[in-house]
């Protein structure tokens, strides 16, 4: 019994060539996903799935920069001081690393999509790279962090800011005036919103660099450069999302004022 | 097949003598506990959904029983004050995050979305089962802790309440909707995606069922608006945890800042709401008054207007919390404007009924409920959009009784109605019409009986979340309370005859109701792979004449069989 | 197969070249951002009681712009269609109504009741 309904095999929405198999089970690649009509739709649909996962993150940023912009309009000097608390030098290489790790991201995606094997595998290894030692710079800053005092909560102390000069390499640089109390206290507001952006920024690159990971092992196996790029390619707009992340905490909140 | 022309009439049922489910169905394709937790077909998990979000609606339902058996009386009699505000917070959690976001995107959303643009399934099968999973983790999650304690800041979470002066699980809640934020998050997106990439041959944006279009606006508001929930929730635990103090005024925090993030979300998740109900409407109204939505552009584009104002005017929740005039005057201003979309919804569904040919089918009664009541709960909404006369209103129990009117005058009603439209497809069976008809009708007297005495009760001051009143408001309290038992009633019997139809329901072949769509032209239950070919869309959606022809084409093809 | 493949795969492959140039200006970019936060570059006044000051119009400025390097090279946007385009400017149209519209309130809580 014939269905009512029209039979299409490959109609023209879904792809230009005539021979698209279409039928129970026809030709095509091991990685296309049945309910796919081509390679061409699926790898379309999963990239513009990331982007919509993208948008979710810039969202879910979106609350802590509100957060951030407020406190520090209310609270500019507090915040001021705060920020010379931390490295510029640190910072910055930190910035160049993450650059330098989207750079060969961006590189690894084009290995993959000139189908070399060992190129990507040198690229995706330095990403790994540089996304390790970006983490490993923001270790040593937040140990530094720890040893002054400067995490908020229980231990949290204002001292560095009611009497900047018992901080002589901060203050060596700023010459920052002291604080009245109730505004040195605001710099914890300060810390905790440095904490929880850096933080959730450093949980989103370990979960990153785990996939990395993943992705090296599959791509010495070959798995990517086939012609199948498109979870290298997903994988990078999340790794270049990141490093945006980055690049606007860093002038948030390290440039604030260092003069 | 009947022998007239199918048209005019609607229930067209088969031979129940020789008709019979067919064997090959999604439902039958696999079996073991198994292929059903580990699917990735979309029927199969809106059906685990729909047994998920059943049961989540009993226990939020209790607690709307106990609330209203509480407030019988004047005094605190049934339960201590602290654990009303529990019993008031967690029906508002449970019912919102565990009930209305998820009940008809993910239930019947899931279902329908891949069969209406005539695709074999979501874009994401395993995205989908993943959002189904962190569902179940976080309903758990939210039940676990009721259980154990529950918490009693009010849906709303609101600081400094929740983050200093509560000793209630305020972190294991917020972690419970957190997570069921990313299931709603995971379904939006998917939808999103299926309905830009997966539509069949033929089918552009303007031939989708109106169905499509609004869980597809209802989509951006869960993907774009969700992640500030979640972002608000992480804030809220941390200083509940840490004791930090972003929303702490005695360390320079600010509890404002707490309502503009939440609010962000949670405005756009009434819309979230709302919206796919809208869509089960379109999709009725059309079907049971034989012609198709009248200016179905306009429709189309109402739901994605509602989707974009909606993120505009979150602050009129805030009207007296303290936030500047000026953004009062803009955001009242703003919600004016998006009245207007859902108002336009309303005027077409009412020029989509005239000139038609009505009938009372359950799905239709329900409608009827829905239009009716959301246009009330609507036009509430007005006079709170106002900020004049929001001082007087708010936080008193006119908004209980508008928000009521949305959501289950609006919402519920057309959960009810999209559920009997689509069980046929769904299980191959009809339900019983006329005790469904009549529990139709009990829900709406019920419903009104209930919610309409708490519009007065608000108008005379009576505050929201108080579980003791002045004795003058008794009486308008007990007759609430009476419509509510009604309402109960109301609910407990399509539990009951669904179940039965299950089992005892006539068979509904294809198309019982003669509707348009192109999940009306697959069997019922749908094959696994919805479609044996993917269909070509050739026609414009409610095309009813398109449907005849079709009807007249197979019964000459019969006719010729029969006659060779 | 191939051919047809090459020919309605409108994937574009953006060259190294491209890569290392846009690197370059990133890094050039950084470089900019701190050394302008080194300064005080004053401050607009607009009307009284409304100043605009240059350092962070400035760092926001260079970000963005660094931003919009990633995105339209490193992440292909400009190679990519239109949805993609309008996906990306819906997000950060969303993200500016929330940061934007939450602020309003608070500039404007100084201004006094009317």
């Amino acid at each position: 019994m014939s269905d009512s309904t029209a039979i299409a095999n490959g109609g023209q929405a879904l792809s230009n060539s005539a021979n698209t198999a279409n039928s129970a089970h026809g030709e095509h690649p091991p990685y296309q996903r049945h309910h796919f009509a081509s390679v061409e739709q699926q790898a379309d649909t999963t990239n513009f799935a990331m982007w919509l996962f993208l948008l979710t993150e810039i969202m879910f940023f979106g609350g802590l920069f509100t957060s951030y912009l407020i406190m520090r309009n209310w609270y500019y000097q507090a915040f001021v001081d705060a920020s010379h608390q931390l490295s510029i030098f640190w910072g910055t290489g930190n910035t160049v690393v993450l650059i330098a790790s989207s750079f060969t991201m961006a590189m690894s995606v084009w290995s993959a999509e000139m189908k070399r094997r060992k190129s990507l595998l040198i690229y995706l290894c330095l990403t790994l790279v540089f996304g390790l030692t970006f983490l490993g710079i923001k270790g040593i800053e937040w140990h530094e962090k720890w040893e002054k005092h400067h995490i908020p909560g229980a231990h949290y102390s204002v001292q560095s800011f009611l009497n900047p000069q018992s901080d002589p390499e901060v203050y060596k640089e700023y010459q920052d005036k002291p604080l009245p109390p109730d505004a040195a206290q605001k710099t914890e507001e300060y810390f905790f919103l440095y904490f929880a952006m850096t933080g959730m920024h450093a949980l989103h690159m370990v979960i990153g660099i785990g996939i990395l990971v993943f992705m090296i092992f599959r791509a010495k196996a070959g798995a990517y450069t086939t012609g199948h790029v498109t979870f290298v390619e997903n994988f990078g707009l999340y790794w270049h999302f990141v490093d945006i992340i980055w690049i606007y905490l860093f002038a948030l909140l390290y440039l604030i004022s260092r003069h | 097949m009947s022998p007239t022309t199918a048209v005019s009439t609607i229930v067209t049922l088969p031979d129940q003598s020789t008709a019979r489910i067919p064997k090959m169905n999604f439902l039958t394709k696999e079996n073991g506990l198994l292929s059903w937790l580990l699917t990735g077909d979309h029927k199969r998990i809106a059906t685990l959904y729909l047994i998920s979000i059943t049961f989540f609606f009993f226990i939020g339902g209790a607690l709307a029983g106990l609330i209203r058996l509480e407030l019988l009386t004047p005094q605190t009699s049934l339960m201590a004050a602290d654990t009303y505000n529990k019993v008031f917070t967690m029906h508002g959690i449970i019912m919102i995050f565990f009930f209305l976001v998820p009940s008809v995107p993910a239930t019947l959303g899931n279902f329908l979305i891949p069969m209406m643009i005539g695709a074999k399934d979501l874009a994401l099968p395993k995205v989908n089962l993943l959002s189904w999973y962190l569902y179940i983790i976080g309903g758990c999650m939210g039940v676990y802790v009721m259980a154990s304690g529950g918490v009693d800041t009010g849906w709303t979470f609101t600081t400094p309440l929740s983050t200093h002066y509560v000793n209630t699980h305020v972190i294991s809640t917020a972690m419970a909707a957190f997570i069921a934020g990313f299931s709603s998050v995971f379904t939006g997106l998917n939808f999103i995606v299926t309905i830009h990439k997966m539509r069949c041959p033929g089918m552009t944006w303007f031939r989708l069922p109106l169905f499509v279009w609004s869980n597809y606006a209802a989509s951006i508001l869960m993907v774009l608006g969700t992640p500030v929930l979640a972002i608000t929730l992480v804030l809220v635990m941390l200083e509940r945890a840490f004791g930090i103090g972003v929303f702490d005024p005695t360390k320079g925090g600010d509890p404002i800042l707490f309502q503009h993030l939440f609010w962000f979300y949670s405005h756009p998740a009434v819309y979230i709401m709302i919206l796919p109900g809208m869509g089960v409407i379109s999709e009725v109204v059309s079907t049971f008054s034989r012609k198709r939505v009248f200016g179905y552009t306009a429709v189309a584009f109402s739901s994605v207007a509602i989707a974009v104002f909606g993120f505009f005017v979150w602050a009129h929740h805030m009207f007296i919390m303290g936030i500047s005039n000026y953004a009062a005057l803009i955001f009242s201003l703003l919600t004016m404007l998006v009245a207007v979309p859902s108002a336009i919804k309303i005027f077409n569904w009412a020029f989509t009924l005239y000139k038609g040919s009505i009938t009372f089918e359950t799905p239709m009664l329900y409608a009827f409920g829905f239009m009716g009541l959301f246009t009330i709960g609507g036009l509430t909404g007005v006079f709170l959009g106002t900020t004049g006369t929001d001082i007087h209103l708010t936080e008193t129990y006119f908004i209980v009784a508008h928000f009521h009117f949305v959501m289950v005058g609006g919402m519920l009603m057309a959960f009810l109605s999209g559920m009997h439209f689509w069980w046929p497809k769904w299980t191959g069976r009809m339900y019983p019409e006329k005790i469904s008809q009549f529990a139709a009708v009990v829900t709406f007297i019920g419903f009104n009986f209930t919610f309409f005495p708490q519009f007065i009760l608000g108008m005379l001051g009576m505050p929201r979340r108080y579980a003791s009143y002045p004795p003058e408001f008794q009486a308008l309290n007990v007759f609430s309370t009476a419509g509510a038992s009604i309402l109960g009633v109301g609910y407990l019997l399509p539990i009951i005859y669904l179940t039965w139809s299950l089992k005892y329901g006539a068979v509904a072949g294809n198309n019982p109701w003669q509707a348009t769509g192109l999940e009306w032209q697959t069997q019922s239950p749908p094959l696994t792979e919805n479609f044996t070919e993917i269909p070509v869309m050739d026609h414009e959606a409610y095309d009813y004449e398109w449907l005849e022809k079709q009807d007249l084409a197979k019964m000459q093809a019969e006719k010729e069989v029969a006659s060779v | 197969m191939s051919e047809q493949h090459e020919q309605e795969h409108e994937h574009h492959i953006v060259s190294p070249v491209t890569y290392m140039i846009i690197f370059g200006a990133l890094l050039v970019g950084t470089a900019l951002t701190v050394l302008a936060s080194y300064f005080d570059l004053g401050e607009w006044h607009i009307a009284p009681g409304l100043t605009l000051f240059w350092n962070p119009v400035v760092a926001l400025a260079i970000a963005t712009t660094k931003m919009m390097l990633v995105v339209l090279f490193f992440m292909h946007v400009k190679y990519s269609s239109k949805l993609t385009k309008l996906t990306v400017a819906a997000g950060f149209f969303m993200f500016l109504v929330l940061v934007g519209m939450t602020l309003a309130d608070y500039f404007t809580r100084a201004w006094g009741r009317w």
